[in-house]
């Protein structure tokens, strides 16, 4: 928000993660025919930005099914505005779920450097937070971290889709708040 | 005057293509380097290790007792059957008894998570098939409608919901009581309702037909060699099904039956598999009404679980997974670590049938093929 | 426990001693000793291959079965731990193909015969052999990330 705070996101009658524009902009004046914002340039791009995140169809492993649950009917993440798309060059958040290999590691920082600015990362899940049970082993990166830099680590092993969510949620009010320091401003 | 149009006719080579590792349609991280000429795929080479996670190295320095929810992460839509073959292996080695009511209720979350991962194949297939924006999500959205109950239901005896935690060696962890007996039962009735709806969206579409039938032929000769499993292999023309061939826990006293096709399509895989997904509702009505009472595990509380040692020996365990024959080769030489611990993942015996199969298809035909293989990364990398 | 006249049979002509699931053979009679199981005896459907690693061997395991009786029967060689090679049976049994090529990725035992042995579960490039007992088990993942240009 212009003064620094961190947004309320939804009100008791609308669904959490959904803005108005009553609860971004200074002021508004609604007339017949429509309506007149005044608002900061920075918060109408963030409140798109969050607006509609769409995300990289990139799961790795277990989590990958848990995300396609959170998809799915129950747990409906279209109606935040996230459509999956199967290529980096049209998303702007890419969600590791699962373990990072060594084998892996590379192509994934390919995807992320193929991401267009602004873009943002979620780390899904233990392994790909810190490698989970996995981290000694000679074949895994402990943490997706090593390899590109992560704006919302989502614990569990599964998070359970509500944990995903929240994650979700966190960084729509990451980068409504403008402190997106990871991945969104680099390059500027 | 302009001048004629000169048409010269050019022969392109082959083309490397390149599909994944992240692809929406290759079923996790799998890597397929087709070399195409024109649509049509004239060699495939599989790259396989994308999730390889040392799951066999991390066994060699893990306790016996810690080891069964490692390998719940392997074949990660059916978890409770890969800790379900440990245990079985070190009960084998070890010579533990299981008590009988252990044993049903190990084989009641088999059953319910053998029609989870079908459902979940089902609806990934339908978005191959069709296309995430071009109505395969229909079919991947009621397919999940009904997964999640299922999953509501393990979530309520086990406390998650899939990787449950449920075996441990010498039985299991979570026990049925009435009411949740009675859910099961009304559970598997909804499901059984729901699966005409899901047979409409597939396999009784004439596209999904067209896609399916005489793709992907794997025949009688080739299975054998390539050791393909599971529902791949049923629909090869062979009746052989773990659960009756070497039978374990509850299916000795359980009667079903086991779907078999001739054509060894990939049609014939999915009706395999919507055959067993009905199969299996019937099964876990039967576990329920026959659940004998008593204990859950046999072993008493263990003060040091890290000092469990097993006799030296050697021994090989499989139960039938969703994906077909999940077997571990247990190596132990008489400390509490395994000396050797290999397993037999079923999806890497059934990818191994890619490079046979994709040769001479279109390219279309290799996310039907991959699809009707149903392998899950996990389990093939380990 | 596997039938006993296979048994028997593989214990006259390959001179292999019986074990617990199988037979144990020297490496040199493995490939007869294969395709007479498979010719002879209709061993046809192949399970899995595996080493295990002891102290002054590694054992070499083919695991295969009778479609029709269900019998697994398990081919154990033995190899001497600076002579690790041993004939392919991917001639034998196609299944055999990518088994031996995760033997070779994570044990160091060479296929003679083999018709594409490379790494499997490895990147291409990685040196050592994981599952060996000296591979220790903290190695460093050693991964670097690799310095990109944007892609066009």
């Amino acid at each position: 928000m212009a003064d620094g705070t961190l947004p309320v996101l939804g009100q008791p009658s609308k669904p959490a993660g959904s803005l108005g524009l009553e609860d971004i902009a200074e002021e508004v004046v609604r007339f017949p025919g429509g309506g007149l914002a005044l608002l900061h340039a920075d918060t109408l791009f963030h409140w798109a930005q969050t607006s509609s995140l769409w995300p990289l169809t990139f799961g790795l492993a277990c989590c990958a099914i848990e995300m396609m649950a959170t998809f799915a009917g129950r747990y409906d993440l279209d109606r935040f505005g996230m459509i999956l798309r199967p290529t980096p060059r049209q998303s702007d958040v890419m969600i590791i779920a699962g373990t990072v290999t060594i084998k892996m590691a590379p192509r994934i920082r390919t995807l992320y450097d193929q991401m267009a600015h602004p873009k943002w990362v979620i780390s899904m899940g233990s392994c790909a937070n810190s490698g989970d049970h996995y981290r000694n082993v000679y074949s895994v990166v402990p943490g997706v971290d090593h390899v590109i830099p992560v704006d919302v680590y989502v614990a569990g092993c599964p998070p359970t889709p509500e944990a995903l969510m929240e994650g979700i949620f966190a960084l729509q009010r990451k980068i409504m708040a403008g402190r997106t320091p990871g991945s969104a401003d680099a390059g500027r | 005057m302009s001048a004629p149009i000169e048409v010269v006719e050019r022969e392109f080579g082959e083309l490397a293509l390149n599909m994944g590792p992240q692809h929406p349609s290759t079923h996790g991280v799998l890597r397929l380097i087709l070399h195409l000429s024109g649509e049509t795929v004239v060699k495939a080479d599989p790259s396989i290790g994308y999730l390889h996670r040392g799951v066999e190295k991390l066994s060699e320095h893990l306790a016996y007792d810690q080891l069964a929810p490692v390998y719940e992460r392997d074949d990660y839509l059916a978890p409770t059957a890969n800790s379900h073959a440990y245990c079985l292996a070190v009960e084998a080695l070890g010579k533990i008894e299981v008590p009988p009511r252990g044993r049903w209720m190990r084989a009641f979350v088999a059953e319910w998570q053998r029609v989870s991962s079908h459902l979940v194949w089902l609806g990934t297939l339908g978005l191959d098939l069709g296309g995430a924006l071009g109505g395969g999500t229909t079919l991947y959205m009621h397919c999940f409608r009904e997964r999640e109950k299922i999953l509501d239901l393990l979530e309520e005896l086990t406390g998650t919901r899939y990787h449950t935690n449920m075996n441990m060696i010498g039985g299991c962890r979570y026990d049925l009581d009435g009411a949740m007996a009675a859910k099961s039962v009304a559970l598997s009735a909804e499901i059984a309702r729901a699966l005409p709806e899901l047979h409409a969206l597939a396999g009784d579409t004439g596209i999904f037909r067209e896609r399916t039938e005489g793709v992907g032929v794997i025949t009688k000769d080739l299975a054998l060699s390539l050791g393909v499993t599971g529902p791949t292999l049923r629909a090869s023309g062979f009746p052989t099904d773990i659960r009756t061939a070497a039978p374990y826990d509850a299916y000795p006293e359980l009667r079903f039956e086991i779907p078999v096709r001739q054509a060894g399509d990939a049609l014939a895989r999915y009706q395999v598999r919507m055959d067993e997904i009905a199969i299996s509702l019937r099964l876990v009505d039967a576990i329920v009404e026959g659940l004998p009472p008593g204990p859950l595990f046999s072993r008493k509380p263990i003060k040091n679980p890290k000092a469990t040692k097993l006799p030296a020996g050697e021994t090989y365990v499989a139960v039938e997974s969703p994906r077909g024959e999940l077997g571990f080769h247990l190596v132990s030489d008489g400390t509490a670590q395994p000396l050797r611990l290999k397993i037999n993942a079923p999806s890497f015996a059934n990818l191994q049938a890619v490079p046979h199969l994709l040769p001479g298809g279109l390219v279309a035909d290799v996310v039907a093929i991959l699809g009707s293989l149903d392998p899950v990364m996990g389990d093939v990398d380990r | 426990m596997p039938a006993a006249e296979v048994v028997g049979a593989l214990g006259t002509r390959f001179s292999a001693t019986p074990y617990a699931l199988g037979v144990e053979l020297h490496a040199t009679a493995l490939l007869e000793a294969a395709r007479a199981l498979r010719d002879a005896h209709g061993y046809r459907y192949y399970v899995l291959a595996s080493a295990i690693e002891r102290k002054e061997t590694i054992e070499v395991v083919h695991a295969v079965r009778h479609p029709d009786t269900h019998d697994t029967i398990f081919l154990k060689a033995a190899l001497a731990k600076d002579a690790l090679e041993i004939d392919s049976l991917a001639y034998v049994w196609s299944g055999a193909e990518w088994h031996e090529r995760e033997v070779f990725d994570l044990f160091g035992v060479r296929f003679r015969g083999h018709p594409d042995l490379r790494r499997i579960l490895m990147p291409d490039e990685y040196e050592g052999h994981p599952l060996r007992k000296d591979f220790p088990m903290d190695t460093p993942w050693g991964y670097r990330p690799a310095k990109t240009e944007p892609a066009p």
